[in-house]
Parts: structure tokens; C-alpha cells; sequence
């Protein structure tokens, strides 16, 4: 579930315009917005126009704000068409759109090395942390988006399916295929790794 | 692979089994079979550290100071540029 700051802003505030009350809805979400826009486009130049751009718009729009999803959740749902709005400008032979029919199908197992027995700083060495972005951005720009919003932001499956407007079958078909996909691409680096510690275990 | 009529329905229950979202019943049968299958053992572990591994590295990432800065001033807030606990 969204972990939401300690005390909402107040609706109420927010939508007459009370500027401390804006600030406090800034603060306490920029990060997940930031890391958002980050992990979807790999470019912190491109994820700090939408980091702006979606509050600029966000609070443009609170007069109009239903309150039918939490704020955590239309920040999101706005940050997110921010981000496909830059991948269709650097991108427009991708066809993008999130509601479309799925053209991903579900990946095969191919990797079968057991890798969790890797000590924990070769896991998470600054190689691995560099290597764990690129493998996510070979995933397609639906199925990122997905696992990005349920397994690095947190949301639950629901929340996932409100903020994209997707069913929530839809969101854990490809939920699914980001993670195998995302698990054979780790396999295959890792074990890069499990090879090289045997040989040097050889050599010494 | 080890070929078992399990293999498949494992991968179909692989997000739902991680997820705590499968009953008692399914989950029992998973594990029967995963003492047996190495590979899908090896397939479901490497399948949770996956997620946990993309989870702890994310919960690291900061907003720079400079980028929050000029997200205040952009927004028009930069009397509250200094309001950061």
C-alpha cells in the first residue's frame, strides 16, 4: 500500500489555494514523483521536468480534485502521463498506450542459476545497481510502468489498476512478465559473476 | 529442467505465491513440488530476491538538494525552500 506522509494535507486547504499546505503536499511526495519519473525514463534531467510539471499541473487542477482516489494515486496517475508524454516525443515510432491490447507475451524460463548465495555487496555493488536500471528499461514501457508502481513505489494491485486505469487483471498479467523478465536479465548477470568468482577461485 | 506437471502452473501462481495471495491449499502444493524441483526452486527464490533487491536499492534514492530547490521556485513556494525537516 502507498505509504502516505504522516498527516495528509487538508483537501479542503489544498483546494482553496493555501500555499503551506501546498508545500506540505510537495514535500511529502516529490520523492516517490522524482524516483517515478527516474526509474521510467533513466535521465534525471527529464525526470525533473516532470517532477515540475506534475505539480505544476496537479495543483492547477486541485480546485477540480474529487478526492474519487487518494492524492498519492492522482499524483501518480498525472506523473506518469508526464513521463509517456516525453517517451512519445523522444520515441514516436513506439506506439504507447497504456490501454492498448498486450503485444508483451510472458517470458520463458531460460535461467536456472541460483544466485541468492552471492554475497551481499557483489548483489548490490554499484556494477549490479547500474546493471538492475538498464534491465528495466529493456522491459516495455507498459510493463515497467507496472512493476515500477507495485514493486519500487509499493502501491497495491488496486491502487496500480486506479492510477493507470487499468483492470486489475490487466496490471498482474504484467506485473508478471516485468518480473520474470526482470529475473532472467539479473540470472544472466549474476551468474557473469558466479562464473568469474569460481575462476578466481581456481586461479588461487 | 526437471519436467513436472507442476512446472507450468507454477510460473501462472509465481506473483500471486510471492505475494502472499494464494491459499493455503496452493501454496502446500508448491512447496511439495519445489522440494523436488530444483529448478523451480532456484526459478522462485531468484524470483523473490528480484523484487527485494529493485526494492531495498530504490528506497535509497534522494531528491537532490538542488532539484527539490528549483521544484519550490518553479512552483512559485520558494519562501518554504527552507522548511525541510
Amino acid at each position: 500500500m502507498i505509504k502516505e506522509p504522516l498527516q495528509e494535507p487538508s483537501l479542503q486547504l489544498l483546494r482553496s489555494g493555501d500555499r503551506t499546505e501546498i508545500a506540505r503536499l510537495v514535500d511529502g511526495h516529490s520523492l516517490n514523483i522524482y524516483r517515478l519519473a527516474l526509474k521510467m525514463l533513466a535521465n534525471p534531467q527529464d525526470a525533473e521536468d516532470v517532477l515540475q510539471n506534475t505539480f505544476l499541473k496537479a495543483i492547477q487542477a486541485l480546485p477540480t480534485f474529487e478526492g474519487r482516489s487518494s492524492l498519492a494515486t492522482w499524483l501518480y496517475r498525472i506523473a506518469v502521463n508526464e513521463a509517456l508524454m516525453i517517451i512519445r516525443k523522444q520515441k514516436p515510432e513506439i506506439e504507447l498506450d497504456l490501454q492498448s491490447e498486450d503485444t508483451d507475451e510472458t517470458p520463458a524460463l531460460t535461467q536456472f542459476t541460483d544466485w541468492c548465495c552471492l554475497p551481499e555487496w557483489e548483489l548490490v555493488s554499484a556494477e549490479a545497481k547500474n546493471h538492475f536500471d538498464k534491465a528495466i528499461q529493456q522491459l516495455s514501457e507498459k510493463l515497467r510502468v507496472v512493476f515500477i508502481l507495485r514493486d519500487i513505489e509499493g502501491l497495491s494491485i488496486h491502487e496500480t489498476s486506479t492510477a493507470l486505469d487499468l483492470t486489475e487483471t490487466t496490471v498482474k498479467t504484467r506485473l508478471l512478465r516485468a518480473r520474470l523478465k526482470l529475473r532472467e536479465l539479473l540470472s544472466v548477470y549474476y551468474e557473469e559473476r558466479l562464473d568469474m568468482e569460481k575462476s578466481d577461485e581456481k586461479i588461487s | 529442467m526437471k519436467k513436472s506437471h507442476n512446472c507450468g502452473s507454477l510460473l501462472e501462481s509465481l506473483s500471486d505465491y510471492v505475494d502472499g495471495e494464494l491459499g493455503d491449499a496452493l501454496c502446500e502444493e508448491i512447496e511439495r513440488h519445489m522440494a523436488d524441483c530444483d529448478n523451480c526452486r532456484i526459478v522462485v527464490d531468484t524470483f523473490k530476491k528480484t523484487i527485494s533487491l529493485y526494492q531495498e536499492t530504490s528506497e535509497k534514492t534522494t531528491i537532490p538538494i538542488g532539484v527539490r530547490e528549483r521544484l519550490f521556485h518553479r512552483l512559485d513556494l520558494d519562501d518554504f525552500i527552507q522548511k525541510e525537516n
